[in-house]
Order: structure tokens, then sequence, then C-alpha cells
């Protein structure tokens, strides 16, 4: 597979640039025709996050002429710990003024194009159809699927990684030949069965590793050397260290790249991956246990109330900040009702409102007659109640 | 043989990250697994008892809906099993 970058005359390197990329000039697999390809290719990289920030760094240092960049979010203190193109003094600035800024801080000559928004079905196809190659790096699977689509529509190659605790997945997908994310995955899990990372965890070094392997996949692609990962998934254990690879196939009855695709425009991808809009209703009350709110829950303490919290996150959760409830960690409640009284009115409680309420639904199942899950958690009680309570 | 637990699925297999079975066929295998640790089935298999479509089980490195005899195919002491489920993580993590 190679990235035709088109049918143009390559672009000429300057005095400076045979100097800054004299490393790759005397690769035979780069060379002076490689660079010069480096330098008209244009490289879309969906999030400045975990992934996006090696991803964009090295693409950059590379010589890639422009790189595009998607992100809406702004720089938050517990993204530094992965995040490494954004610093302590960019907490609270816009990720992409961020990452522009260390970008044509490494390489001067690089084009940066910001698109401050969510890739979105009503988009995406506008923004993916001036690029060469795509890096998907975002978080949830509404985008990794809505990617996938518009990288097939408009025939745009996709270098794929996804990480989770010290985990990685990496591929290149949607390439002619090769198949898509919907050859391996026809469809998302239903939402709330896979932890995201800010409930698991993701080990910070982790998208480093893997974001690297994309950037490595991205120049292989527009080079057209070496062996790209197009049909191949590699997997990635940075607890054991080990790197496993598994064949991909393209599926002949794929519904995006398949013989006979059934989806041949970007669809509502928030409904495809089960996600619906909370209504008025379902925010005081879903899957018929009642959302409490923190400033209830404050309201109430300060009223004096008795009141029985159960906070069923793990240990170390709980020694970074807690609330006052009794600790039982969410695996353990079924062993631990005993610990539970029944007579009581029991508030369910862990860091974002996914866990308590999972635990909440088995306790009515068990027969607690009054059981009400804490909405937002104990992120919600820093942000509107006690920012002195510490976020993690 | 040996089956692969990928991360977001080892709370369910008592913490471990490869489990050994002495199974003959990669579906006996997965039997085995699931009545070892039960917590697992209904993250691998469908109220109707077939593999979730987001969850990707391989034979050593083949996908086994693409093997001939599915989860039918035979298996040795030497054969690796990998249960490959989707992962999104990647950006601001939130």
């Amino acid at each position: 597979m190679t990235v035709t970058i088109e049918n143009q005359t390559l672009p000429e390197l300057t005095t400076d640039e045979l100097s800054r990329y004299s490393r790759h000039l005397i690769l035979p697999e780069v060379g002076m025709e490689g660079q010069q390809k480096l330098k008209a290719a244009r490289v879309l990289c969906v999030g400045t996050g975990g992934l996006g920030s090696p991803l964009a760094l090295y693409l950059t240092a590379a010589g890639i002429g422009t790189l595009g960049l998607v992100d809406f979010d702004v720089v938050d203190a517990s993204n530094l710990q992965r995040q490494i193109i954004h610093s302590t003094r960019d907490i609270g600035r816009k990720k992409l003024d961020s990452a522009e800024e260390k970008l044509i801080a490494l390489n001067p000559a690089i084009h940066i194009v910001k698109h401050e928004t969510m890739l979105s079905s009503a988009n995406a196809l506008d923004i993916l159809k001036d690029y060469d190659i795509v890096a998907d790096g975002t978080d949830n699977f509404p985008t990794r699927y809505l990617v996938n689509d518009a990288c097939v529509l408009l025939g745009k190659p996709n270098a794929y990684g996804s990480i989770f605790r010290f985990e990685g997945q990496a591929s290149v997908f949607a390439t002619k030949e090769g198949p898509c994310y919907r050859c391996l995955y026809p469809e998302p899990p239903p939402p709330g069965l896979v932890p995201s990372c800010a409930e698991g965890g993701v080990l910070g070094i982790l998208p480093g590793l893997v974001g690297v392997i994309q950037a490595t996949e991205v120049i292989k692609l527009i080079l057209g050397k070496g062996e790209s990962l197009v049909g191949r998934l590699l997997l990635v254990d940075a607890l054991n260290m080990r790197f496993r690879e598994l064949k991909l196939r393209k599926n002949p009855e794929c519904p995006v790249c398949g013989a006979n695709p059934t989806i041949t425009k970007l669809i509502d991808y928030q409904q495809f991956c089960g996600i619906v809009p909370e209504s008025k209703e379902e925010k005081a009350m879903k899957n018929g246990i009642p959302q409490m709110t923190v400033k209830e829950l404050k309201r109430r303490k300060d009223a004096g109330e008795d009141l029985f919290i159960l906070d069923v996150r793990e240990p170390f959760e709980y020694q970074i900040a807690q609330i006052g409830g009794k600790l039982i960690p969410l695996n353990d409640v079924p062993q631990r009702l005993n610990e539970i009284p029944r007579e009581r009115e029991i508030i369910v409680q862990c860091k974002s409102g996914g866990r308590s309420q999972r635990v909440a639904e088995l306790l009515k199942q068990q027969g607690y007659p009054s059981v009400v899950n804490l909405a937002g958690g104990i992120l919600a009680w820093s942000d509107e109640i006690d920012p002195a309570v510490p976020k993690y | 043989m040996t089956i692969f637990i990928p991360t977001p699925l080892r709370p369910y297999a008592g913490g471990n990250g490869t489990l050994e079975v002495s199974a003959k066929t990669v579906g006996a295998a997965l039997a085995e697994l699931t009545t070892a640790h039960p917590d697992l089935r209904k993250h691998l298999f469908n109220s109707e008892g077939t593999l979730r479509s987001f969850v990707n089980v391989y034979l050593n490195d083949d996908d086994i809906r693409y093997l001939p005899a599915k989860e039918a195919t035979e298996v040795s002491a030497a054969d690796t099993l990998s249960i490959v489920p989707s992962i999104a993580g990647g950006t601001g993590c939130n």
C-alpha cells in the first residue's frame, strides 16, 4: 500500500531542510524523494491527547508538510501524565493552541491546520477530504466508527491506535485492499460494558508506544516502503512487554467496505453506539434508580441528616479522595451485602456515577427498598461543592 | 492450551492474564474457561449463547470466524487462544 501523494511536482527541499533531514536523506528508504514526499504530505491527527501527542510531535519532526489537528478540549492537569505535547503552564488552555506552539517550536516550516471542533457526521467528510492519511487517536467508540466510515467513503488510509490500562492495539485500516475497523469489530459494545480510561486508568507511557507505532505507519505509507500493518492487528502488552500480531481479514460482507455496502453515507454514530441523549426524566431516574445531585446531598448533609453513603470505588481511589462514604469496592459488594443495612436509604457513590449506578441496580435487585445513585460522583462533588476534594 | 485474557476482562478471570485449559476444541476451551470463571460468560456471550460481536477470538493468529470449522476447530496443547475485545481509549480519556 502506498499513498499516492497527488500527481504533482514534489516540492524542493531548502538548504535548511537538507541539513535538518540529513539522517533521513542518507537512508536509502527515504532519500531525497522520500523526504520530498513527506514534505508534500498532508496528515490529519484526530485528537491531540495521549496518542495524538507523540504522533504530532514525531510527524512534525519527520518533516510532514501539512498537519491537521482536530480537538476541542482544554488541557487539564490530569492529562499531563501522558499527553506530552502539553506542559504544566498550558493547563486551562486550548489543546490546539498548546499543541501548535510546541510543533512550530520544533519545526517552524510545518503548516498546522487547526480544526477546533468535535468530529461529527456533519463535518467529518469535509475535514478529512483535504488530507492524504488520517491518524485516529480518539477516545470513544462513536468517533472510532465515524473516522473509519469517513475514511472508507473517502478512500483515505487510517493509522489506528487504541489503548487501555497496559494494553494497546494498532493497525492500518481502510486501504483499498485491506480490512476496515468494522471488519474487525462489526458492532460496538453496549455503553457501560467496556470501562473508559477514566474508570480503568492507563499507563502514561503506553500512548507513547502506540502513538509512535501509528506515526511509523503514517511515514511508511507516505514513503511506500516496508510492510505496513494493513491486514494485521498489533497487540501491545506493556506490563509483560509482549508484542503479538493477529491476522485481519477484509470481511466480504462488511456493511461499509464490503462488496455490497449498506452504509454509503455517514450515520448517527451516537445512536449506533447505543448512546441516547439524557432526557429530563432520565436525569432524575435511570433504570428505576433515583439520581441524587451533589447539591441535594450537600443540602441533606448540612441539614445534619445521618446518611449512609456507599462508596464502591477501589481502595487506592479512596486514598486519593473521599466524601465520607463506607468503602466496599464494586466487585466485593455481592459478598458483603451484610454490611449494607436494608432498612436505610443507601446513597451509592463512585468517581463519576457509572459504577455506582450498576451497584444501585444490583442492590435494588437484591430487594433493597431505598437505593439512590449519586449522579456525577466524587468528580461532581469536587466541581460543584468542594474543590478541595482532589480530582483524579 | 493457553488462553490470553485481555486487560478489561481480567477482573472477571481472577486477575489472570493467561489461563491454561485442556479442551479439545475452541468451543470446549471457551466453555471450560467460563465454567471456571462464570463472571466472564456475560462478557463473552450474549443471551443466546453466541459470541458477542465486539469480542473477537483468535486461535493462534487466526480469527475463528474465518476458520472452516469455527468453534468446532480442534486444538492442541501448543495452541493459543486470544480474546480481543474492542477498546477505545486514546485522546483525553475523559
